[in-house]
Order: structure tokens, then sequence, then C-alpha cells
């Protein structure tokens, strides 16, 4: 019995190897922030979530399997979040019962079949709510589900479970059966159920010997049931696995589960904030789709109460797009939203857009400038180079990369130099990047190859009254607008601008 | 009876306490490690008897150039190790009360003893066998296997273990009565619980049986039951019963002593594996009872290798040669400087030859000694100086008294105590009564007129850096004497020798 409601034929591995970029993604596009809105406090949503975000999904076909399930969900918010509650009440009845498996097979025994006891009244649950929603339910995931709760678990496997857990009582007595091993041991005990015997037949059977212990043979009886120890051990084995088995089917349903309450929980935080959301159209990952209206930064308008910038981008056809203009003009916030939306889609949740096209890639990369080492001035471009190092030894073609401010901690002429041989080799092996910088140098010499694969975006002021910064296309500039801003915040004018200011900031 | 150590059986004379060389020569230690974890074979006194003649040698190093082939060396490790298995069966026997069990245990024995033998039988078909030792057992062993005792006690052993096999009971227990019946075929509990449980199954499967304790010995009420199950299979129990009472000589001696003997081999082996894995060579040498003109390159201290060797240190390997009319190293230089581990080195490779045993080191030619004599300092506080310096004169006295010419005499630091005039005229005295005796006799001492006394002594040396005299090699080699150059080697590196602290004091 599977859930299936992540993939279509197989479980979700929330054990799953993370990419070797994962750790540099939930930094650089603030994971964090996402996915504590999804969590709400509950810690295995987090994990969850943290997972199916990382590692993507490749095919748009399963794109659209989540996305199914998902919307069924939206629609059927509370019977979700009923499946995800009885599954943690299951797990923690079960915790209630205490016994160690490990000890004697006895205790183990009595242990399991008590947990099994708490376990059956949550599968009839399970069975109950079936039967009361299925039928509200349309996505291939949640069909497959509900059919597959309504054949297994039918009157029947009620009847036959209940059985077992009555005769594991022993009412009657136990049966086993042995061999004789080495030194004319007992051996090979298993615990037989015995034959169905009528009252007549049992107050006539004379076969085989007896013996009787007698009251005070307080070692025999010790003897006796050390033997009842040996019986039971094979039969205790196995309840204590169907535990398992039973424990475990929970477990990946509220796993499962948690994922789309996960995403109920950001989508109902989302509408709060009067945001707007759409499921994306994911294509095939040669493609070079990126297309979006209203694209926001999903994390940073989960951080503030005011509306952030939205913005569109038509880049379709395009394996090389360079962002360029103002400082403070939103780059960094428009980039971060490009690789939010990216992640979003390839785990099956909707975006914050209205609209967006984007084919899949078959891994996202990060390549940011890192604040936080500064006070490692020396060591900071080895540091650039040593990531971007990593980068190239996991990246390959169909992946995209995401370029912040990268090696601008050497001179520009240098930098440049560097991200050039980087950028170039890296599009001929059929990689796509988005690279934001304020190196003129760089965007320019790309600008004037006037290769039709690349495009060029610009950060700049709105018109008097309309949204503070825009990302449109436009051509690299010679001039950031690192003035303004000077200006802006110092209140006062840069006294001369030098041509070159290489020196000036490295030191 | 076939021995695989001697070809002939007047050489087996038991001797059961160390000879007295073996502390000076440290082959006590190589013993005490040769026989630990074989003490079930009591090998100490096979080390302790060395041949005498050169043809008993030559069948032990044929017998060793067999088992170097890896085919015969696991055979015989196999046969081995079923041979221990056989004594633990019997080991235990001794300690059980209960005849069935005994009686159970013993045919075990047999069958393991019966599987050994023939094992072996088809073992020794495959090598190619050169030696008498092997070929003469190979012989034995497939005669032995066709004889008719052997046959009729396999055939008898595998009847009654497969009628043993065959019985099957079953228990039923319901409060203090316990019954014992055939078992007839009653369905096994934990198939069905598996069976109602599997569909649950996510994943891997726990092991949850509990290793519940199991003594070889039977308690009272286990002991009732295997009586009522032996009522239940009569025939059975009464065979197995009669084949204890009609076996109990199933050991054939030859075999046993095999199995003991062919242990002195294998733990020498064992024992130089580790060594032969770092490089360090080992040889057959070629012995000789005539010429006392003896050689060996790259040899060493075995026991001292091997220390290092299981402490990660490297080996120093040395050479020496002894042509007519040489017979006496006189060995002197820098103390520490691997004198005495040489002179060890000497005693230990004549002693490994005359057991017929691979020598440390590689063209070694060895002399067959009638006995040999060691000399070293002793641990024994004596108080006076003149007490020690005569208490060495006494027993370098009496070593003299009963060496021949055909001995072999280490002494080691023989009057490093007393003055270098007494030294000296001692000295003299003493090697040119081993000249006159005509005996191999390594001498190490202080005192480097001792080498120049004739044509039958040769001068070693312990050496040091050149540079840093400070740091020894552990190098012994064959140059004149010359006390003073290590002298002079510290001095410069103290800036004290004369040129240099002429310059350096100024007048």
């Amino acid at each position: 019995m599977k859930a299936f409601l992540m993939h279509a034929d197989r479980d979700f591995a929330l054990e799953a190897n993370l990419p070797a970029q994962a750790r540099a993604l939930t930094q650089d596009l603030e994971l964090e922030r996402l996915l504590r809105t999804m969590a709400s406090g509950d810690d295995l949503i987090f994990d969850v979530a943290y997972r199916a975000l990382l590692v993507s999904l490749r095919d748009p076909e399963a794109i659209v399997y989540r996305q199914q399930v998902l919307t069924d969900s939206l629609d059927r918010a509370a019977v979700v979040r009923e499946l995800y509650e009885l599954a943690g009440e299951a797990l923690s009845a079960e915790r209630t019962v205490w016994g160690s498996l490990r000890h004697s097979p006895r205790t183990s025994l009595s242990t399991s079949v008590q947990k099994l006891g708490l376990f059956l009244g949550f599968l009839r649950r399970l069975r109950e709510l079936t039967d009361a929603h299925a039928p509200d339910f349309n996505s291939p995931g949640f069909t497959r589900f509900f059919e597959m709760l309504r054949t297994e678990l039918d009157e029947d496997y009620f009847e036959l479970v209940a059985g077992y857990l009555e005769t594991l009582k022993f009412k009657n007595g136990m049966l086993m059966s042995a061999r004789l091993s080495t030194g004319n041991k007992g051996h090979d005990y298993t615990l037989r159920r015995p034959r169905e015997q009528g009252l007549l037949e049992r107050m006539f059977d004379r076969s085989g010997y007896s013996f009787t212990i007698p009251d005070r043979d307080e070692s025999g009886f010790r003897a006796l049931s050390d033997l009842e120890e040996k019986g039971l051990n094979l039969v205790a084995n196995a309840l204590a696995q169907a535990v398992d088995h039973v424990h475990s089917f929970f477990v990946m349903l509220r796993v499962e589960i948690g994922f789309y309450v996960g995403c109920l929980n950001l989508s109902e935080r989302l509408a709060e904030l009067g945001e707007k959301t759409a499921f994306p159209v994911a294509s095939g990952p040669g493609d070079l789709v990126l297309s979006a209206r209203g694209l926001y930064d999903v994390s940073l308008r989960l951080t503030t109460t005011e509306q952030v910038v939205s913005n569109d981008i038509d880049a379709d056809g395009k394996s090389l797009v360079m962002i360029t203009g103002a400082n403070q003009g939103g780059k960094s916030t428009f980039l971060r939203s490009i690789g939010l939306a990216q992640l979003m889609t390839q785990c099956g949740m909707f975006v914050g857009a209205q609209s967006l096209r984007v084919n899949v890639c078959e891994g996202l990369f990060t390549h940011y400038k890192r604040e936080e080492d500064e006070s490692m001035e020396s060591g900071k471009l080895d540091e650039e180079l040593a990531r971007m190092s990593e980068i190239a030894d996991h990246i390959a073609s169909d992946c995209l990369l995401l370029c912040n401010e990268s090696f601008a901690s050497t001179n520009e002429r240098e930098g440049s130099q560097i991200a050039r041989q980087v950028v170039t080799a890296l599009l001929e092996a059929g990689v796509k990047v988005l690279f934001v910088t304020h190196m003129f140098d760089l965007a320019s010499s790309f600008f004037r190859q006037g290769v039709g694969s690349t495009l060029f975006l610009r950060a700049e002021r709105g018109t008097e009254g309309a949204r503070p910064y825009v990302i449109a296309e436009g051509e690299p500039l010679p001039t950031s607008y690192g003035e303004d801003s000077y200006r802006r915040i110092f209140g006062r004018d840069i006294s001369s601008t030098p041509a070159v200011m290489p020196d000036i900031r490295r030191s | 009876m076939h021995s695989i150590l001697f070809d002939r059986d007047d050489g087996v004379n038991a001797r059961r306490e160390e000879p007295g060389f073996f502390a000076d020569l440290h082959l006590d230690q190589i013993v005490h490690s040769l026989t630990a974890g074989r003490e079930e074979y009591d090998l100490a006194p096979l080390f302790y008897q060395p041949l005498h003649d050169v043809e008993s040698v030559h069948y032990r190093h044929h017998v060793l150039s067999d088992l170097e082939q890896e085919p015969l060396l696991a055979a015989v490790r196999e046969f081995a190790r079923g041979m221990q298995r056989a004594r633990k069966h019997l080991e235990l026997i001794e300690s059980l009360h209960h005849a069935r069990q005994r009686q159970r245990w013993f045919i075990e024995t047999v069958a393991v003893y019966c599987d050994v033998v023939r094992g072996l039988r088809d073992r020794l078909r495959a090598p190619k066998l050169r030696s008498q030792g092997f070929l003469m057992l190979r012989d034995y062993v497939s005669h032995y296997v066709q004889t008719d005792v052997f046959t009729r006690l396999l055939q008898e052993t595998r009847e009654v273990l497969n009628d043993l096999a065959a019985v099957r009971y079953a228990i039923q227990i319901k409060g203090n009565r316990v019954r014992v019946t055939r078992y007839e075929g009653e369905p096994d509990m934990s198939e069905e619980i598996q069976a109602a449980f599997e569909r649950f199954r996510q994943g891997e499967v726990t092991d949850y049986r509990v290793k519940l304790r199991e003594w070889a010995d039977m308690n009272h009420v286990e002991a009732r039951i295997l009586d009522l199950v032996a009522q239940l299979y009569p025939e059975t129990f009464a065979k197995l019963e009669h084949y204890c009472a009609r076996n109990d000589q199933y050991l054939d001696p030859t075999i046993g002593r095999f199995d003991r003997e062919v242990q002195f081999y294998l733990a020498y082996l064992d024992y130089i594996e580790p060594l032969k894995a770092k490089s360090l060579e080992f040889s057959h040498p070629r012995v000789s009872a005539r010429s006392k003109e003896v050689r060996a390159t790259a040899t060493f201290d075995l026991a001292l290798a091997a220390k290092l060797a299981s402490e990660g240190e490297a080996v120093v390997c040395n050479d020496f040669h002894l042509d007519d009319p040489e017979r006496v190293l006189v060995v002197s230089g820098p103390n520490n400087g691997g004198k005495t581990t040489f002179a060890r080195t000497f005693g230990q490779l004549h002693y490994l030859a005359s057991l017929g045993l691979p020598v440390p080191g590689a063209d070694a030619r060895l002399f067959m000694p009638d006995r040999i004599f060691t000399h070293f300092e002793r641990e024994e506080d004596i108080q006076t100086l003149r007490g020690k310096f005569e208490d060495e004169l006494f027993r370098i006295h009496e070593i003299l008294e009963r060496a021949t010419g055909d001995s072999v005499l280490i002494l080691n630091e023989s009057f490093g105590s007393t003055t270098l005039r007494d030294a000296l005229a001692v000295g003299t005295e003493v090697v040119r009564e081993i000249i006159d005796l005509d005996v191999l006799c390594v001498f190490v001492t202080f005192v480097d007129e001792l080498s120049k006394l004739g044509p039958s002594t040769v001068s070693m040396m312990s050496m040091v850096v050149p540079e840093d005299p400070a740091v020894r090699t552990y190098k012994v080699v064959r140059k004149p004497a010359d006390g003073l150059a290590y002298a002079a080697a510290i001095a410069e590196k103290y800036g004290l020798t004369y040129e240099t602290l002429r310059r350096r004091v100024a007048r």
C-alpha cells in the first residue's frame, strides 16, 4: 500500500541525497522564509518541503501529476488536512504503548498486539473517510490512493486481522513445532495455529506423551517459559514487523500529504497578503522557455507587509540573460524571483506570478557574491573561484546558473575576463545563464557580439509616481546608478568619477 | 608411523625445557609468538629440538616448499580448522550430562572428522607435491579413506544423522501441562501474520528476532521433552546409542600426528608472513655439517623485526660472510648501533636453520652446529666490578670447556665492565682459544685489537650517519675496526676537533 501522491509510481524519498548545490540554493534564494511559512511550525512539513524543493522533478508530466493533486488539495483543503491529522494521531497513539521489542519475545508480542489494535482503529477511520470523500477528488493521484484504500481495507481484511490478534492471546494454550539440532537440542521452534478440533476429538486425542510441571518446581516453570519464548520468537518478530509496516504506511502518508498541507499553508498566507499565484506551464529541459507576467519574489513578500515589485520577462529562446542597471534597482530580487519560481515549478507547486511558462532544468545553480567573507579580502577571489569550480564539478547541459555579481571581488577587467570565459564556456556546454552584474566591460562585450540568444535587461527607475524600479529590456550602460545611490544616502555628490576604479574597489 | 616433521623416527625426543641460549638470542620471544594461540598442539617441544643431520633438514625444506603452494596451504589450514572443531566438540561432551546429548555431539564430532579427512584426501590430489613428507601423507590418507574401518564409519554416521534430521515434533503447552506429539503440518502463524500485513510494507524490514541465550546444556524440561521425543522415535535413538558404543576409537593416530606436527610449519609461516609482506626476505639456507663457510645477505633479527613490523617501523638488514679460514666475527663500534642485534641474528640464523626452517635474509649458507653457546651480560646485581668480571670469566670458561669445533658461540659485550687493559689481555686469551677451537663465533667488544688476532678474525663495525654521528643506522658492516672514527665525527659536530678548536679558542 503506497500513498504515491508525490510521484505516480514511487515513494517520495525523504532521505534522498540533496544536490551538491543545496546549501548555496537555500542561502542564495532565501528558502528558509518560504519553508517556514509552508511548515507553519510543523518540522515534518518543513523537511518534506525542503526536500521537495531541492530534489527537483525534471519531467513536465511528473510536475503536472503533483499540480493536479495540489489542485484537489486546494479545493478540498479540510479533507486533506484531516488525512494529515489522522496519520499523525495514529503515530502518536502508537507512541503511548510502551514495551521493548528487543529483549523478550513475549513482551514484544504483547506490545505489538496492543499497537496493532490501536492502528486497526485508525485504519477503520481512514476507510470511513475514504467512503465519505473519495468522489470529490479528481486528480489521478488521489483517485488511485482512495481506490487502493477501498480494495485493501475491506471488511474481510479487518475481520481476519482482528481474528489473529485474538488468537495471539493464547486462551487455548500454544502449539509449536520443532526439530532436533546439534546436541539434540530443540531447534527451529515455530508457533503453529492449532487445527480446529471438536470437543470430542480433543477428549479422545491420546497421541503423543505428556507430563506436568509440579507446582513447586520453580526452575521447571522458568524452563517452560524460556521454551515459550523460543516458540514466540518468530511470531513476535513477524508482529513487530507488522507494526513497522503499518507505522511506515502512516509515516509515508503523513510525509506525502504533508507536502500538500505545506502548499495549503503557503497558498493561504499569500492569499491573505493579497498576492496572486498561478500554476506554471513547464516544458522540456531543452526548450529555452522563460516568460512571466507579474513575477515576484515570494520569499521577500513573506517578510514584508508591503507589496513587492513584480516584473515581466520574455526570454523565450534565450540562453543568456544579462541583467545590468542601477544599484538597489531590484536586480537581486528579480534574479531570486526567477530562481524561486524555477524550484517551485519543479516541485509541482504554484509560483508567485500571474503566469509563468518555463522549461525545466536538469539542475539549478547559484553563484552569488558572498557578503559575509569581507574580512578576508585577499582570499575572496580564491573563494569565488573555488565555488565556481565546485559548480563546474556538478553542472551539465540543460542546467540553469544564476550569477549575482560574480567575480566582483577583483577589479573589473580581471573579473570580466574571468566571467566572460566562464560564461562562454558554460553556454557552449548547453547551460542557461542569468547573470546580474554591474561590470559594464562584461555586459557590453556580450552585447557587442550581438548574439540573438542573449537577452539584455536593465534595472531602471520608473517614471514618476509609478513603481520605483522596473527591469526592462535594455542595453548595458557604461555607468551604473551608484552615483545616485551615493547622493541619496550621503546627501552629496561623488567629487569625481574615475574612469576605472578597480584598485579603489579592491582595497 | 608417518611424520611430516621427522624423516626418521629416532629423531623424536620430547624435550620440555627451553635450551639455555634461548633467552639471550630472543628465541624465547619467537617461540612464544609462534605457539601463542596454538596451545592445544603443544608445539614448544618441537621448537626445542634442533636437527643434526642435513637430510632431516632437507626433509623439512621440501615439505615447506610444497606448503608454499597456496592450494596446499589452504587445504592444510582447512584440515586443521576441521580437526579443531572436532576437538571443541569433544571438550563440550565432557561438560554435558544428558546421555542423548552426549551421543549426538559425539556423532557430530565423528561426522566432522570424516568430512575433514575426506576433504584432505580430495585436496591433496590437486597440488603438484614433491616432498617425501607430503607424498607419503597423500598415499596414507588415500589408503586410509578406502579402508573398511573408515568407509563403515562414514556410512553409519550418515545414516544415523539422517534419521535424526528427520525427527519433527510438536509441543503443546497449556498452563503447566506439556504434551509432545509428532508434528502434523499445522500452519505457521508467523507466516500468516507476515502475509496479512505485507500490504503495508514501505521499505526495509527490521529483524526483531530476539537473541535468546542458548546453552549447550539442557534444563530438565528440555531433557524431559527430548526423552519423550525419543519415545516417539524409538528406533532412531536406539541406533544412535549403539553407534556411540561401537565407534569411540574413531581417530586414526597418524592423522592425529599430522594434525599436530604440521602446525610447526604453519606457525612459522604465519609468523613470517607479515614480514614478507614488508618485503623482508626469507630463504631456505644451504646447510652443511662440515663447511664453516657461512653467509647471508639482507638478514635481520627475527624477534626484533616482528616487533618493529607490528609497530610499523622499518627493519634494518645486514650482510655477513665468513670464508675459510675466517671463523670469528669481531663486532665493534658505537653503542646502540646494532651490535647486539647483529650477534643475535647470527645465532638465530643457525638455530632456525637447524630446525629446518627458512631463515631471515637471502643467499644463506649456514653451518649445522652441534650446540649453541651464548654469553650475554647478566641482569643480576653483582655488587663489585671484580665480582662481575669474575662471573663473566667463569661462564666463558665453562662455555669453552663444553664447546667443540662444531659449536656456535655468541659472546656479547664480554668484559664490557672491566678496564681496557684487562679486557684486552683477557679478551686476547679467550679469542685465541676460540681460534684454536676452530669454532664459529661472534664476539662483540669495544676492544679493537681483538679483531686483528689472525686470519680467522674478521672485523665488523656498527655504523653512524657521517654528517650526524648521533644518528645510528643499525648497519653493521665488514670493515676494519676504527674506534677513533666515531669519536672524530662526534667531535666535529660539536666543533671540538683539533682544527676547529684551535680556531675557536683564541689565544
